[in-house]
């Protein structure tokens, strides 16, 4: 294991961020620390960092306790979400600054720089001060610079938070590529669950200053822990007492045998997906989503007012949430 | 921003009568108060050559009054500017109790008279009567009536200006670029070196500019403390005061215009270099 998180504590004021946590992120993967805004998963990181101090609780990085270690000690490398870059820096001495405060020689730090440099595909950008770059360039800059001092684990703090959409695809994929190519064990903080999704090996689910559940991303979503869980990686709907995923359920015209009776409520047809609303017997909403395909293959006679039957797949997942469906049926489904 | 492009000059209304009148009565306000008199002294000076600086100049108190202020202005500066940006550092940085007396306290001397800071600096080191000044004399320091007095008087009156130019660009900046270099394993002291001191260097400049001038032109704190000594303690100031007073009209003009004209020097060569350095 790289990095051991042991029964950490954090607090602000009256502000819990952190309750007795503890992690092991293992070596040379790349982990997501995943929740929403305020749920601890920075503090953590920063704690990991030593940009902050738990209350309580111990970190190692390596088998070496790091607890009290300053962080230029700690030989990590941070990535902020905002860049921090050194703005009268240019971008060639941004990433040679690590190597400069190590005083490695001149020649080592140019060949260093510039290999990195053409990792991060910004050779050409050299001598460029930092603002003569975009939001993505100037993030894969930071990226060079964090990895230059050959840090034992890089740390990204939302990395790609500040990006529009579509930079932010690009630079996730190419994430991806790097680490494969690098092999660092990587942390990195999202609240964006397609995000860990795509690019994490392993997921670590953090909530209201604990740890909610850590896994794979298919165990994440095949078997979420609970239904927090279940809510934060994806669209959810119930049917009777269960959580459900809207796209597990099947839908039938009819009241086939085995299958919940619903009556149809509502059709929004949103590109490629057909998001249709029944409400059962029991007066519960339920959201089933289809394919356009599937949806076609109902039969032209389905509209709102039509008979249906809902049932969930087989081996689909589910979160028992013990909730009375009569009483939550107002609340499903928005 | 890579891709920032300069929008095209939008169309803008003609100003209106309501404008026209502002600018007028801004213009006169800033002629009558500050352009004409200062221009006015300029003029006098000059009225009949450069009689009146040579003149001035040949006067050996008068050139060792110049010196003085310009070596405590100089001193003043250095102390101030040390103090005011690890000052500044301490304000935005740090939590501590306090924080915001002091804070406070720091703005005493914009708003309290130079002269009351005098008054008060001669009450504590006094020579014969200050709370601290016999111990500091009978040590072989004299403060009062010296040069160390004049310097600490000086200190006084511009000691806010360097740490009010310094404290919002350090807010401004944040803290995410010293932590960066921290994880890539700066100390302290290679952080502020290398990071902090020259994202805040304009300000340090600025706020140096502003307290060289200030310094230079000290008069109410510098002549309650210095004791006006001629040829020993007596600064380019008192010399403005003591010409005017002894109707050597054309010699007061000349020091003041030397004065004024050191104080502007600095201010336009900053403000001539400054934006140039900040375009990007």
């Amino acid at each position: 294991m790289s990095i051991e998180v042991a029964n950490v504590s954090k607090r602000f004021g009256d502000f819990v961020a952190l309750d007795d946590v503890s992690v092991s992120i293992p070596s040379g993967q790349l982990t997501a620390l995943l929740g929403p805004s305020g749920g601890g998963k920075s503090t953590l990181l920063r704690i990991i960092a030593g940009l902050e101090h738990p209350d309580d609780g111990r970190i190692s990085i390596e088998g070496r306790d790091a607890t009290l270690l300053r962080p230029q000690r700690r030989n990590v490398g941070f990535v902020f979400q905002h860049y921090a870059a050194f703005k009268h820096l240019s971008v060639y001495r941004n990433v040679a600054f690590g190597l400069e405060i190590r005083k490695r020689p001149k020649d080592e730090i140019r060949e260093r720089v510039q290999h990195l440099l053409a990792l991060v595909h910004l050779e050409q950008f050299a001598d460029r001060l930092p603002s003569q770059l975009s939001g993505g360039q100037r993030q894969r800059m930071a990226l060079a610079r964090a990895l230059a001092v050959e840090p034992s684990v890089l740390l990204l703090d939302e990395p790609f938070g500040a990006l529009d959409a579509k930079v932010r695809k690009e630079l996730r994929e190419w994430l991806r590529r790097l680490h494969d190519e690098v092999h660092v064990t990587t942390v990195f903080v999202t609240h964006d669950q397609e995000e860990a999704l795509e690019v994490a090996d392993e997921i670590v689910v953090i909530n209201e200053g604990r740890v909610e559940q850590i896994g794979s991303p298919d165990q994440l979503y095949d078997a979420p822990a609970n239904d927090f869980v279940m809510r934060f990686l994806g669209p959810v709907t119930q049917l009777g007492s269960r959580l459900v995923r809207p796209h597990d359920l099947e839908l039938r015209a009819g009241e086939p045998y085995g299958a919940m009776p619903a009556t149809v409520q509502r059709i929004v047809r949103v590109g490629f997906e057909v998001r249709v609303e029944a409400v059962t017997a029991a007066g519960q909403t339920v959201l089933a989503t289809l394919s356009r395909t599937q949806f076609q293959a109902l039969g032209i006679g389905v509209g709102v007012g039509s008979p249906v039957s809902l049932r969930l797949v087989d081996g689909a997942p589910s979160v028992d949430t013990g909730e009375d469906p009569a009483a939550e049926a107002v609340l499903v489904g928005t | 921003m890579a891709d920032r492009v300069r929008p095209a000059r939008s169309r803008r209304p003609r100003p209106g009568p309501i404008t026209y009148a502002l600018r007028i009565v801004v213009s006169a306000y800033l002629i009558l108060l500050v352009a004409w008199p200062v221009s006015l002294v300029a003029r006098n000076t000059f009225a009949d050559g450069f009689g009146s600086v040579r003149e001035l100049l040949a006067d050996p108190d008068t050139v060792h009054a110049f010196r003085l202020t310009i070596t405590v202005a100089i001193i003043a500066v250095v102390i101030n500017t040390i103090f005011g940006v690890g000052m500044s550092l301490l304000l935005v940085r740090f939590e501590f109790p306090g924080k915001r007396l002091l804070s406070a306290l720091l703005d005493l001397p914009l708003s309290v008279s130079p002269i009351v800071a005098g008054l008060a600096l001669t009450l504590v080191y006094g020579g014969r009567t200050g709370w601290f000044g016999p111990t500091l004399e009978d040590l072989g320091l004299r403060v009062v009536f010296a040069p160390p007095g004049i310097v600490a008087a000086t200190v006084f009156v511009a000691l806010p200006l360097v740490i009010r130019e310094v404290v919002p660009v350090l807010e401004e900046l944040g803290t995410d670029q010293e932590l960066a270099a921290h994880s890539l394993g700066a100390g302290s002291v290679q952080t502020f070196r290398r990071i902090t001191l020259p994202a805040i260097r304009w300000a340090v400049v600025y706020g140096v500019v502003l307290s060289l001038a200030r310094s230079l032109g000290e008069f109410g704190a510098v002549k309650v403390v210095s004791g006006n000594v001629l040829g020993e303690t007596r600064t380019a100031t008192l010399v403005v005061e003591e010409k005017d007073l002894n109707f050597d009209k054309p010699g007061a003009y000349a020091a003041a215009f030397l004065l004024a004209s050191v104080s502007v020097a600095c201010i336009v060569v900053v403000s001539i270099i400054r934006p140039k350095e900040q375009a990007r």
